[in-house]
């Protein structure tokens, strides 16, 4: 288990993502203060076949949290990458997490 | 061999279509070859909007064949083709062509004629009957070289043929034989207020004027010299006097012809032959020939009944009315003129707001025997109901015509309506049959029409149908959701007001107040929309960033490989030779793809999101703005080159294209929104399919609204004709605040204008009389908009905390790596999946 410093707190977009480069693995991060959760997942839009998912709106879909593909909109469950349009699409999710005032990541404890 | 029976058809008018068309859905459809004679150019279209061909409506707007239609169903149709005459001896037809065919069944549908009374002079150049696109045609070219044209005949399609004449922008006059107008349908105190309000509209009316010859004018091309000794000069004569059933045909052949001309018909519409059926405006029923397109259909459908063997008679039609005139409400039901003996009447009449309404009931006052409306046909609707149904009416009948001061409610609801209500006349459709269709699921507006038909004719039964419709939902329980999604129970329109009534202004405070968990990118973007168009603050605020949709979030548009196209501003399409060399320059130092857009500007692709803030600072260096082509907002506004350079310009189409972008750039709305400004009739900037479309006249700018290329092309409604600039922008200002409050989200003013209630005639209602009297309030709020525009892309980059965002990575400076072009045509492209594997195993 090896936690990867990424950026401070304030770099975080309230209720949006950012990317960031983890061992040349694209991470998307998203931010939600109300309930103080945070995500990541990959930043790989399995449909759209390019890295831009940390560029989705987020929000909750019956109850669970999830960003939208800026590119076809559907959508991942933020918790577990799975897509909720097509049940054989999962991407990858990871542990991230607040250090002080750092923003960390775990890419071995995938979740 | 098919022993299958012939059927000949002659005349493709709308009558002998419906039939037609009833024929085909009908189960007998395959007992016969159907063979059709049309002696016009082009097959059946809509007569009874006939004069909309003035207004902006084509041959194919009024068509009343679907595509396909006669192949798909094996029709044979003959067009430009005359039947000339019948020989019942051996059932055969023979044509001006020379096509001749045996006929086992055959049906007369060859309607009327315009009636041309018989003046010496009546056939001179420009004296133009009012009946066929044809003779349209001939008064469009006539009009080019008149000044003044005259309608004779004063009824129900006479003044229909004058306000043609009024937009094809002549001087134009009325001239009536008998002391009224609309004599058939109203009485004196009606005629006279309905003349006083064709008057104001400019018209000039003559009326007990019997014309004894036309000659040439003096200074005109005709001159028409009344009996009383009056004259009048005009460029072109329309006649409208009525009709005169056409039945050479039958008469020729010996068949029976009623007193007043027509081939007569018993109930089942056969005429004195048993196999010879005559439907339409050449029919004769009962010594009565009907004007009227509804009688027709009926008699349509009764002879594909009896055809069938079922049981089936045509029972006569009411002949009430209510006339197409813009600007004029006259309606008339049954016995206007109060002829039945032994009757009530009672009148209302109010010389100031110019209305007058007259009732007729039996003398136990209970049933409705007639009604004239003039000035306020508001009642028709409900009026025609007790008519048509019998309705017992209430216990003072005035209470229907007097104005109703307090809140009471006199109109007839939907529910006391009995099943076998009329609801629809042109198709013959009952309250019952509508409930019907609900009941299987037709649930909308939309899903109503295409299943019944109700309200596809002349269109005057909507507002009924739509009342029923509600009435029997509400009745059924049936609560049609409209949540715009699972996080508020509103919709789009709610939501707008909740924001302007509580002066909401983020999402944040608006979920909280009404709504439930943590939004989705649907009503984000609503959200994020209508408090754009409202308060019009900057759109990457920090509480505003969240409901952004990606585009607007970093203010360009995403392409398939992840990079961003980059649209500056060019209002009006024009553009300075030192902008495009800037633009080339930039364009070639990043390395990005240039191309010419459907909408008149160059857009840049192929930008890395890095990028996005350089390339921006350059453009705005060299002047150029944010084009707003990644927000639901104004696009741009087309033009052609107008009247500063092209010989046929009427006016500054550019210039006014480039005032009205500038006025109206950044304005969000539900949906995007496109202009164009034309010069003149020609139309080279395409003005008829935008959102706000508008084309120079000789007398100042005409406007349409509504238009749509994209995925349903729509046509713009002629709006208002002849404004001033002033004028102009002030309706703009108000249509288009009116469309961003009231529209669904991601609804183009096209699709919002086909689900307006009232449609055209209510959104100029609230636009142009100020019928809801909130046109202060929305031009207000487009002038607040217009005062704090800012181009976003300048605000961006003089703010350092928002620039970060345009990084790739935040803890790198490297760029994704998998954004990869290869070479076509000279410029760059994103590379396809193997490509781009290629490419990344050369580099590893
Ligand atoms: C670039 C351009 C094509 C071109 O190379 O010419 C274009 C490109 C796109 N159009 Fe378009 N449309 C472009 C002119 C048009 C036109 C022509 C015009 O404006 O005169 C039309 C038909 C006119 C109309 O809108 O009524 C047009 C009808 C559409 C539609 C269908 C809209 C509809 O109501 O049916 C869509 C889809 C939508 O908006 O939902 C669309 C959507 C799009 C999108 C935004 C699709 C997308 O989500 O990626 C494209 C991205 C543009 C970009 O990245 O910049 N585009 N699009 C044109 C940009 C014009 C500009 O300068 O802003
Ligand atoms: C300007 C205008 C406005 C109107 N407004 C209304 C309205 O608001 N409400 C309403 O109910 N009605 C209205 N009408 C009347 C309505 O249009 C007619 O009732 C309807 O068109 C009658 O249909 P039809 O098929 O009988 O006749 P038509 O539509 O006239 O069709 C007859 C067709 O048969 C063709 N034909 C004739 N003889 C032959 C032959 N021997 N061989 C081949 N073809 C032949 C003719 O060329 C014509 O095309 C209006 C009419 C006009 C002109
Ligand atoms: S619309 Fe008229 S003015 Fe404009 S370019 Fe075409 S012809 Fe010229
Ligand atoms: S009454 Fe004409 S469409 Fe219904």
């Amino acid at each position: 288990m090896s936690w990867v410093d990424i950026c401070s707190k304030d770099d975080l977009q309230a209720n949006s993502g950012i990317c960031a480069l983890v061992e040349e693995q694209q991470v998307a991060i998203f931010y939600m203060p109300e309930s103080d959760a945070l995500y990541a997942i990959n930043n790989y839009d399995p449909f759209g076949k390019v890295h831009v998912l940390s560029r989705g709106l987020i929000g909750d879909l019956n109850g669970e949290p999830m960003v939208s593909s800026p590119l076809y909109k559907q959508h991942f469950n933020l918790k577990t990458g799975q897509c909720f349009e097509d049940e054989s699409v999962t991407v990858p999710v990871y542990s991230v997490r607040i250090a002080g005032d750092r923003v960390e990541v775990n890419l071995a404890g995938e979740k | 061999m098919s022993n299958k029976q012939t059927l000949v058809v002659i005349g493709n008018g709308m009558v002998g279509q419906n039939f037609l068309v009833s024929l085909m859905a009908s189960e007998i459809k395959d007992n016969y070859n159907v063979v059709t004679f049309c002696e016009e150019p082009i097959p059946a279209y809509d007569r009874v909007h006939l004069s909309e061909y003035f207004a902006g409506k084509s041959a194919d707007d009024l068509s009343l064949v679907e595509p396909g239609f006669f192949e798909d169903n094996n029709i044979i149709i003959h067009m430009g083709d005359k039947a000339n005459s019948i020989d019942r001896d051996t059932k055969t037809v023979v044509s001006d062509k020379g096509v001749v065919i045996n006929y086992d069944k055959l049906v007369l549908a060859t309607g009327s004629t315009a009636f041309v009374p018989p003046i010496p002079g009546n056939d001179r150049d420009q004296c133009i009957p009012y009946r066929t696109i044809a003779d349209l045609d001939e008064m469009k070219v006539a009009a080019i070289k008149s000044k003044v044209g005259v309608v004779v005949g004063g009824g129900l399609l006479g003044l229909e043929a004058a306000k043609a004449l009024q937009d094809l922008k002549l001087e134009t006059h009325v001239v009536q034989f008998g002391p009224r107008l609309m004599e058939a349908q109203l009485d004196d105190g009606g005629a006279d207020l309905l003349k006083q309000k064709i008057e104001d509209l400019g018209v000039n009316v003559l009326t007990n004027k019997n014309t004894i010859k036309i000659i040439d004018g003096d200074k005109l091309k005709h001159k028409m010299v009344f009996a009383d000794g009056g004259e009048l000069e005009t460029d072109v004569i329309l006649y409208s006097a009525g009709i005169r059933p056409r039945y050479e045909i039958a008469t020729d052949c010996g068949l029976e012809i009623g007193a007043r001309g027509g081939v007569a018909i018993n109930d089942q519409c056969l005429s004195s032959d048993n196999d010879i059926y005559a439907i339409g405006e050449c029919a004769s029923w009962n010594e009565q020939i009907f004007g009227l397109v509804a009688p027709g259909y009926a008699m349509a459908r009764t002879v594909v009944a009896h055809l069938a063997g079922e049981e089936a008679a045509f029972s006569g039609s009411d002949m009430s009315t209510k006339l197409k005139l813009n600007g004029v409400d006259v309606a008339s039901i049954g016995d206007a003129h109060a002829k039945t003996p032994n009757i009530l009447v009672y009148t209302y009449q109010n010389g100031v707001d110019g209305i007058y309404k007259r009732l007729v009931v039996s003398k136990d006052n209970k049933q409705l025997l007639g009604a004239v409306l003039v000035g306020d046909a508001s009642g028709y609707p409900t009026l025609s109901q007790y008519y048509a149904s019998n309705i017992e009416l209430p216990e003072h009948p005035d209470s229907l015509i007097l104005p109703s001061r307090s809140d009471e409610s006199v109109g007839l609801g939907p529910d006391a309506l009995p099943a076998s209500a009329q609801i629809c006349s042109c198709y013959d459709i009952s309250k019952g049959d509508i409930c019907t269709a609900i009941e299987a699921g037709c649930t909308t507006m939309g899903a109503l029409k295409d299943e019944t038909k109700a309200a596809t004719g002349c269109g005057g039964c909507a507002a009924l149908l739509k009342s029923v419709l509600d009435c029997e939902l509400e009745k059924a329980g049936i609560e049609v959701n409209t949540d715009i999604c699972e996080h508020f129970a509103y919709t789009r329109q709610d939501l707008y007001n909740l924001i302007m009534v509580e002066e909401i202004k983020t999402f944040s405070d608006l979920i909280k107040a009404h709504g439930q968990g943590q939004g989705c990118e649907i009503c984000k973007q609503t959200v994020g929309s209508i408090l754009a168009s409202y308060w019009n603050e900057y759109i990457l605020q920090n509480e505003h960033v969240q409901v952004q949709d990606t585009n607007d979030t970093f203010l360009a548009n995403m392409q398939k490989d992840g990079t961003y196209s980059v649209v500056p501003r060019m209002t009006g399409g024009e553009v300075t030779p030192e902008g495009l060399i800037a633009i080339g320059q930039i364009a070639k130092k990043y390395g990005l793809y240039t191309k010419v857009t459907g909408g008149q500007r160059v857009d840049l692709f192929g930008a890395r999101v890095d990028q996005l803030p350089l390339i921006w600072q350059e453009l705005i260096d060299a002047g150029f703005e944010s084009g707003h082509a990644y927000g639901k907002s104004l696009r741009t506004v087309k033009s052609c080159v107008g009247s500063t350079w092209c010989r046929f310009g009427v006016d500054d189409s550019v210039g006014l294209a480039v005032e009205l972008e500038n006025r109206y750039k950044g304005l969000r709305a539900p949906h995007k929104i496109k202009f164009a400004v034309s010069g003149c009739t020609r139309e080279c900037a395409e003005a008829q399919s935008k959102d706000i479309g508008i084309i120079a006249v000789e007398g100042g700018w005409n406007l349409y609204v509504c238009g749509n290329g994209g995925m349903k092309p729509r046509h713009g409604d002629l709006f208002a004709t002849n404004l001033d600039k002033e004028t102009l922008i002030k309706y703009i200002d108000r249509v288009l605040t009116f469309y961003v409050q009231t529209a669904d989200r991601m609804q183009r003013t096209s699709v919002w204008m086909e689900n307006m209630e009232g449609g055209l005639d209510y959104l100029k209602s609230v636009v142009i009389d100020d019928k809801l009297d909130i046109c202060e309030r929305l031009e207000n709020q487009m002038q607040h908009v217009v005062e704090t525009y800012q181009c976003e892309w300048k605000t961006t980059i003089a703010d350092e905390s928002k620039l970060k965002r345009f990084r790739h990575f935040v803890n790198s400076d490297k760029h994704d790596e998998n954004i990869l072009f290869v070479e076509e045509r000279g410029q760059i492209r994103p590379a396809n999946i193997e490509e781009r594997e290629h490419l990344l195993a050369e580099e590893a």
